[in-house]
Parts: C-alpha cells; structure tokens; sequence
C-alpha cells in the first residue's frame, strides 16, 4: 500500500503504467506460449530433417555406415558425382519436359472448363464442378493404378479405345513413351486444382466489364482476349508458380505408374527411387539421394521465392 | 427453358469424360477374373467376389489408415489452432519470420523430407511404428492449418475478443471459448485435408514403414498388388475403390469446405 502511494507521488504517470505494462508483457508470453509448439514443431521436423539430408549428402554413406556411423566426410564430391552421372543431364531434360507439358495442358484444360462453367447460366453448373474435384482428393496411388491399367499394351482401355479407328497398340509404360504417358496421367490429376483456382478468379472479374464490353458490341471471343485474360494475369500467375513446384517434386504418380524407368525419370524419383533401392538404382544410394533431393529442393525454393515475391506485389 | 440448355449435355460429357477412369476402375473391380481383360464397357461377367478378397486381406490395413489419419488431423489442429490464434491476433515475436518459413516449408519436395526423417527416425527408433507415421504426415498439413486458420482468425472482429477479455477472461479461455467455435469452419477444412493427406500418403509410408507388416496404410496394401509377380487387377481395382471411400464420402457431405480448401492457399480475398 505505501509503495504504491509513495510511487504515485512520485511520477504520476507509473500507475497507468504499473496497469497497462505487466498486462502487455503477460499478453506477450502468452503469445510466446500459443506459438511455441508450432516453432518447436518447425525445428524438429522441417529443420532437422533438411540438415540431415544436407549432412547425408556431404558424406558417403552406405547400408553399413548409415546404421553404425562412421561415414566420412567427403565435402561436394557426392555433388560431383551426381552432375557426372552419365543420366544426370537427360534426367534434368526429363523433368523440364514433364513439368512443362504438365502445366501448360493443366492450365489450358482448366482454364478452359472454368469458362465454360464461369459463363455458366445452365442448371448442372454448381454441382458438375463439384465432380470435377474427385480426381484431386483420391489417393494417388489409386489413380495412378488406374491409368496404369487402362495403359496396359494388350488388355488396357486406351489401346481398345484406339484400335476402333485401326490404330497400332500403344506401349505406353515403354521406356521411350513413359514420359508422355505419366504426363497424360499428371495432367489428369493437376485440372481440378487448376479449374478450382482459376474459377475463383474468374468470379473476382467485376460483371460490369463484360456488360460495357458486350454493349460496345465486343463478342465473346474478344472480351475472353481482352478482359478475362488479362484479369486474369495475377491468378495465372500463381496457379502456374504453385503448381511448377508442385509439379516438380511429385514422385507417387510416375513411380506407381513406371517406377520411373526409361523417360519418365525424373529428379524426383531418381531420389526417391535411391532413397529405397528401387527401379533404375537397384541398392540404396543414401548420400546420392540426398544429394539429389538437395538440387531438388533448390530448384523448387527458387521458383516458390518467385512465387512469394508475386503473391506479395499482389497484396500491395 | 433458358437459351443456354444446351451447356447441360456439354458438362455432362465433359465430367463423364473427366471421371471415365473412376467409372473404369469400378467396372473392373466388379468384373469376374477371367473377363476382367475383355475389356467390356460394364462388368457383364459381375461378380464382388474381389471385394471379399479386400475385406479377407485388407481390413488391417483399412484400419491403420484410420488410425494414421485420425491421429494427423488431431496432431495437425493442436499444433496449429494455438499458434494460429496467436499469430492472428497477438503480437508475436518473428511472427514474419515464422510466416515465411510456413510458404517455404509446404515447398519442401517429400523426398528430401523422407530421407531426413528416415536417418532421424533410424537414430532414435521410430521406424515402423505408427507415431513415426503420424508426424511424418503432419508435415503435409502443419503448414497448411496454419496458414488458413491464421487467416480465418485475423478476420474474427476484434471487438469480440476484447469484450472477452475486459470479462476478464485468460487468452487460453477466449481461444477455447470464443475462437474455436467461431473458427469452425476453418477448422473443419484443415481437419478434412489433413485427413485426406494422411489417408493418401504414399512417400512417407513405403520409406519410414517399410517392414510395418500389418501396421502399414492402405495405399501400402496397394502397392504390394502392383510389387507382386502375378498383377491381381480385381482386388487390386477393389481396393482402389475402397480406399477411395473417404474422399468420396468428403466430397459429399463436406464439398463447400473441399472448394474453400483449394482456393485457400492460393487466392487471398
């Protein structure tokens, strides 16, 4: 009690502070406390593992030294033989092949549906999109079984489907016609993604620019060049950055399809495919996984800075 | 009748066309062995005789991935709906420095991920088990949760949670209370992929479960009819379609929380 008048004496000012400053400091502890597992979180298991794999990737590690330790340190040399592997460029050439055939016919398809259900004025509209969802949420691997028996050479769909009009069959999981395959397959897979973003930008088009344009006598076909296009240049954008990064890390749906043999290797499964020992690497290739993934992760760092960088400008 | 009926029979065939695959692997998974590779464009030959195989085989598996599932999402929302609240509505420290590491995580390729982890969890023995599985999945939908709930929750007026306070409510009680109710939404979205993601998970289990026996998911039970010598499309088409169950099953009753999910990381309002 005395402390407190002899303070108030003292500087009239420090009880609005002794009331106001702790209430500030409990508020900031509290913060700390509601967002500390989610930072502890982060550092153990997005930090952690990415040193590790760094680390992994810096020492030459095998069956034996990843259980008992003792893998030496070798510095870039695992870098080095990963650019001179012979596949290394070819495989690089695979995966800018299948990403961008990937996005470009995703963002086509979808931008086209999402037209043609924009425009909309028919009665299975709402719920017809809605069925466009389904091959986004399905388990890939269950997808990906599909396509890979509808692509079978001598019982598949696609090749009955084909020899209606006299057609050869297809090898279509062949090492020369894998990557085109799988990318039939991803491209099914990326549409609903595509056509759901695309359409929430299509409504984000104020309709008064259609009806001054339709007014001034413009036709569909040049307000779609004229206004839906260039509106649409910041979704377009983003829907492209975010599925460029998405596209270029996916590993499930080549590897069930192909295991990413002949041209559908990609970096992606190349890493994958040492980390487990699996298809074109028969042993496991810790250290050349991990390098691998490292160039991986750099390559899909660099284009989701470009897309932090866009989605920012977009806000100011 | 409207002048653009005609847009119905377009859309029609467009989806058919779009969902012909699922409609493909339903048929086979209904068509008797021998006729799956006649090809016919309705299982003549019918027969559930495959789906007897999955529930005699798959069942196990079926009930990992509910497990696995249920446990990320209940992972997913008590790491991510506290720190959201926070980094909505407090003044956190580095609350851009944690923001840009949420962007910069969902961009980390799952194989870099599952290599890290395998090395971690080799070290201190969570290889195989279910909790390694759990929190391997989390990583999809940590980063998500957070991003979409923290913007759900800076959208909650001020004056609400101000009013609870002056009543003398804790942060803790005006989160429980207040927040989460309101969040609803949000939340379920978040629930709803964070399950889905984990029922889905094919990289994290065939690396950090290989030798899980019974204990592995679904989409593993899969893949050992894709390994095997002799490719079994029947059981392998009927397990597809189970395990396809709960994404149809979302879609339907939980759509507009599906399409809030989608836009969400990429479109801001």
């Amino acid at each position: 009690m005395t402390t407190l008048t002899t303070r108030t004496a003292a500087a009239p000012t420090t009880p609005e502070r002794a009331t106001v400053k702790p209430k500030r400091r409990g508020a900031h502890w509290a913060a700390i406390a509601f967002v500390i597992p989610l930072v502890l979180y982060l550092l153990l298991f997005y930090a952690y593992p990415l040193v590790q794999n760094l680390t992994m990737s810096l020492h030459r590690f095998d069956r034996g030294t990843f259980i008992n330790g003792g893998a030496p340190f070798v510095g870039l040399e695992i870098y080095r033989d990963v650019f001179d592997h012979p596949q290394f460029w070819t495989i690089v050439w695979q995966t800018t092949v299948f990403t961008a055939v990937s996005l470009a016919f995703q963002y086509l398809i979808g931008l086209t549906i999402a037209v043609f259900f924009h425009r909309g004025g028919f009665r299975l509209a709402a719920p017809l999109r809605g069925m466009f969802l389904v091959p986004w949420l399905l388990p890939i691997i269950v997808s990906g079984t599909t396509w890979q028996w509808m692509m079978n050479p001598d019982a598949g769909l696609l090749n009955s489907f084909l020899g209606l009009f006299g057609a050869d069959p297809v090898w279509w999981l062949s090492a020369d016609n894998a990557l085109m395959s799988v990318a039939i397959a991803n491209i099914w897979l990326g549409i609903p993604f595509n056509l759901v973003i695309l359409y929430s930008g299509l409504q984000g088009i104020p309709k008064e620019l259609y009806e001054a344009a339709s007014m001034d006598g413009a036709t569909p076909w040049q307000q779609f060049w004229r206004i839906t296009l260039p509106m649409l240049r910041p979704v377009t954008l983003i829907t492209l950055l975010l599925g460029l990064v998405y596209t270029l890390k996916v590993v499930d749906i080549i590897w069930i399809m192909s295991m990413g043999t002949g041209t559908s290797q990609t970096l992606a499964t190349w890493a994958y495919g040492m980390s487990v020992g699996k298809g074109a690497s028969g042993v496991i290739r810790y250290s050349e996984a991990s390098a691998v993934g490292t160039i991986l992760l750099l390559a899909a760092l660099a284009f989701g800075l470009i897309y932090i960088a866009a989605q920012r400008k977009q806000e100011h | 009748m409207s002048r653009t009926w005609w847009k119905n029979p377009i859309a029609l065939a467009m989806t058919a066309l779009m969902l012909f695959p699922l409609y493909w692997m339903l048929n086979v998974s209904f068509t008797k062995r021998e006729s799956i590779r006649g090809g016919d464009l309705v299982p003549v030959d019918f027969t559930v005789d495959h789906y007897a195989v999955v529930f005699r085989d798959q069942l196990p598996y079926l009930g990992t991935s509910l497990l696995i599932g249920t446990g990320t999402v209940v992972l997913t929302l008590a790491i991510a709906a506290p720190a959201s609240f926070a980094l909505a509505s407090m003044a956190v420290p580095g609350r851009r420095s944690i923001g840009f590491a949420l962007i910069v995580a969902q961009m980390v390729p799952a194989v870099v991920m599952s290599l890290g982890l395998y090395s971690i969890y080799n070290t201190v023995g969570l290889l195989d088990t279910l909790p390694g599985l759990i929190l391997a999945d989390s990583t999809i939908a940590v980063p998500f949760a957070v991003l979409l709930l923290t913007a759900f929750m800076a959208g909650i007026p001020r004056e609400l949670l101000q009013a609870a306070q002056i009543d003398g409510a804790s942060h803790w009680r005006t989160f429980r209370s207040i927040v989460l109710p309101v969040s609803r939404n949000a939340i379920i979205t978040s629930a709803l992929f964070a399950f889905l993601w984990a029922w889905s998970d094919f990289i994290f289990a065939s690396t950090l479960n290989r030798e899980g026996g019974l204990l592995r998911p679904i989409t593993m039970g899969i893949y050992n009819y894709i390994g095997a010598q002799n490719q079994e499309w029947g059981p392998m088409m009927a397990t597809a379609v189970v395990a396809s169950i709960p994404a149809a099953v979302l879609l339907v009753v939980a759509q507009k929380y599906v399409a809030a999910g989608v836009t969400a990381g990429a479109v801001k309002n």
